[in-house]
């Protein structure tokens, strides 16, 4: 079988957020790229899947700009077994990136794509039911567990207060929410065997944005309050506090 | 122009959520800014709290019914949706940013061939058009997006808008539709309830431990305290990681976002993740020996000291006025 998992190469969480030039995008400067946090835990589902049926082929997509090559190899020294690298160089809408996936998904010919479930940079979350649904697959996003029997999927998803347990069958998408499995680190061996391993490059298919970013800013930041005191002495005016001043209790 | 509008309210147990109320008056609100009308759908089952919809400015409810769709299934849920709003020709759908709104909204968009935003909070005419903005960088930044098609699927931050009761208001027209073939492709077969009592995401307090908690041991003093105010229990990273906690309560980037009218932090330091994940709470408290901790750069009220000994004193102070 082969799988598919979909990356995205992201700023550090660490990132201090500066506006760029433009006024729309953050100003890159000193911004460090990382796979985003997420799809790690869609690589090592991967890899695990792989692994239990002893057989099949991981393949990596990314859309971006050629640095996100680095989020590549990052899965693939994880174990991947290629790449594919959609080039655009524009700020795609979350349409404008499902669209160029489903595009890939489909001439790969698979019935299992993981993805996590947001990027930490625009913080969408919804990438993974797009795709899904253009392609006509079933969905389970925000999954915590997974168990695939044959051809039925049965998937727990993190919702408010619990957990949903849904199931479904192939072909799906599972985007993958932290606690799903314990991402493994790339080896030495897996980081040298990475070099060799192909990323193919093409064209992501053109597209017509339905949104626009037509400004960013930073949110007005919060002042220092109140130093109420050192021990617990300082207890019985800060309840004070908290129910005369803020009226919060 | 757009003209009509659908909100979406979200049922669980037949009752309909408080934030679908928050995206009703939303809807109802911005009908009137674009001179448009407001209808709102619910899918289930029995619904108990039908009515109360009409308090928040809705006139007309379309109740899609079986009770296959009693639980959510993303395939049912978005089929009988669709379907509707293509037959009625909705320009704008507006849900709410809950587990259930971000799964279907997106699934509507593309079925309707519509633009989506999700996680709005606020939502500012010009001119004919909408300005929505939202969160990005998990809140270190806001931007203002134009949506640039006329038909628009968005979801709202729950706890960012008002749900306001209007005057006088007149019983809304309730429409049950009968579904009687429901796509079952897939379907939550049950729910599984998590330990904690509230959870982060939809609380109105929160009492959060980070590593000054010295170990897991320690955290009944954070659920004491929690117990005590009503609150959720809430985690930094570095204590989910060390898997001291469940990753369910975990607040910052990689967790959950949050924002209660109160935040008490004990024993953390105050990450720029964590920071970003909760700052825009309404009130914090910050407890922590290190006064140079950044987390009272954000907290209203700080004690700087032992929170071995501050917090269970905090517990007892807080049962006594409460």
């Amino acid at each position: 079988m082969k799988i598919v998992v979909c990356v995205s190469h992201v700023p550090d969480t660490a990132t201090r957020i500066k506006v760029g030039s433009d006024g729309k995008t953050i100003d890159p400067a000193g911004v460090t790229y990382i796979i985003n946090p997420y799809d790690e835990y869609a690589i090592e589902e991967a890899l695990k899947m792989k692994e239990k049926l002893g057989t099949g082929e991981v393949v990596v997509i990314t859309l971006g700009s050629e640095n996100s090559k680095e989020t590549i190899r990052k899965a693939l020294a994880m174990g991947a077994d290629s790449g594919v690298l959609l080039k655009d160089d524009t700020h795609r809408d979350s349409l404008g990136i499902a669209k160029a996936l489903a595009e890939e998904i489909k001439s790969q010919g698979t019935q299992l794509v993981f993805m996590g479930k947001q990027s930490v940079d625009y913080d969408n979350s919804i990438v993974g039911q797009l795709t899904a649904e253009i392609l006509d697959f079933n969905c389970v996003a925000v999954c915590v567990k997974l168990d695939i029997t044959g051809e039925k999927i049965i998937a727990e998803r993190e919702i408010e207060g619990g957990r949903e347990i849904v199931e479904t069958s192939f072909p799906a998408v599972i985007t993958c929410q932290k606690g799903l499995n314990e991402p493994r680190y790339a080896s030495l061996k897996g980081i040298m065997a990475a070099k060799k391993k192909t990323i193919e490059e093409k064209a992501a298919v053109p597209y017509t944005p339905t949104s626009e970013v037509i400004g960013m800013h930073l949110p007005v930041g919060k002042q220092p309050g109140r130093i109420v005191g050192s021990d617990a002495t300082a207890v019985p005016e800060l309840v004070r506090l908290l129910k005369e001043e803020a009226k919060v209790i | 122009m757009a003209n009509k509008i659908l909100v979406v309210l979200e049922q669980r147990d037949g009752l309909i959520k408080r934030s679908g109320f928050e995206a009703a008056s939303t809807a109802a609100n911005l009908a009137k800014d674009l001179n448009a009308s407001a209808d709102a759908v619910v899918v289930g089952d029995a619904i108990s709290n039908l009515n109360d919809i009409s308090k928040y400015g809705i006139q007309k409810i379309f109740h899609l019914k079986n009770s296959g769709l009693a639980n959510y299934s993303s395939s049912g849920y978005t089929e009988a949706i669709t379907n509707l709003a293509k037959l009625s020709d909705y320009d704008i759908l507006i849900l709410s940013n809950t587990s259930l709104g971000k799964d279907l909204a997106p699934r509507l968009s593309v079925r309707l061939n519509a633009a989506c935003i999700v996680d709005c909070v606020k939502l500012t005419k010009s001119g004919s058009e909408i300005i929505f903005t939202r969160p990005a960088y998990a809140g270190k930044a806001l931007i203002d997006v134009k949506l640039l098609s006329s038909k628009k699927v968005i979801t709202l931050r729950p706890n960012v808008f008002k749900a306001q009761v209007v005057d006088n208001p007149s019983p809304a027209e309730i429409v049950v539709n009968e579904i009687s073939e429901v796509n079952l492709k897939s379907k939550v077969t049950s729910f599984k309830k998590s330990e904690g009592k509230l959870d982060v995401a939809e609380a109105d307090i929160i009492v959060s431990g980070g590593r000054g908690m010295k170990g897991p041991e320690n955290f009944h003093l954070i659920e004491e305290l929690a117990e005590a105010l009503g609150a959720a229990v809430g985690a930094s990273r570095a204590v989910v990681d060390a898997g001291w906690r469940p990753h369910n309560e975990q607040v910052g980037q990689t967790g959950k976002t949050v924002s209660p009218t109160l935040y008490v932090a004990c024993g953390i330091s105050g990450a720029i993740q964590h920071l970003a994940g909760m700052s825009s709470s309404k009130y914090i408290v910050a407890v922590n020996k290190d006064k140079d901790a950044p987390i009272f750069n954000v907290a209203d009220y700080g004690i700087t000291g032992d929170l071995f000994e501050i917090i269970p004193a905090l517990t007892s102070e807080i049962k006594k006025v409460k």
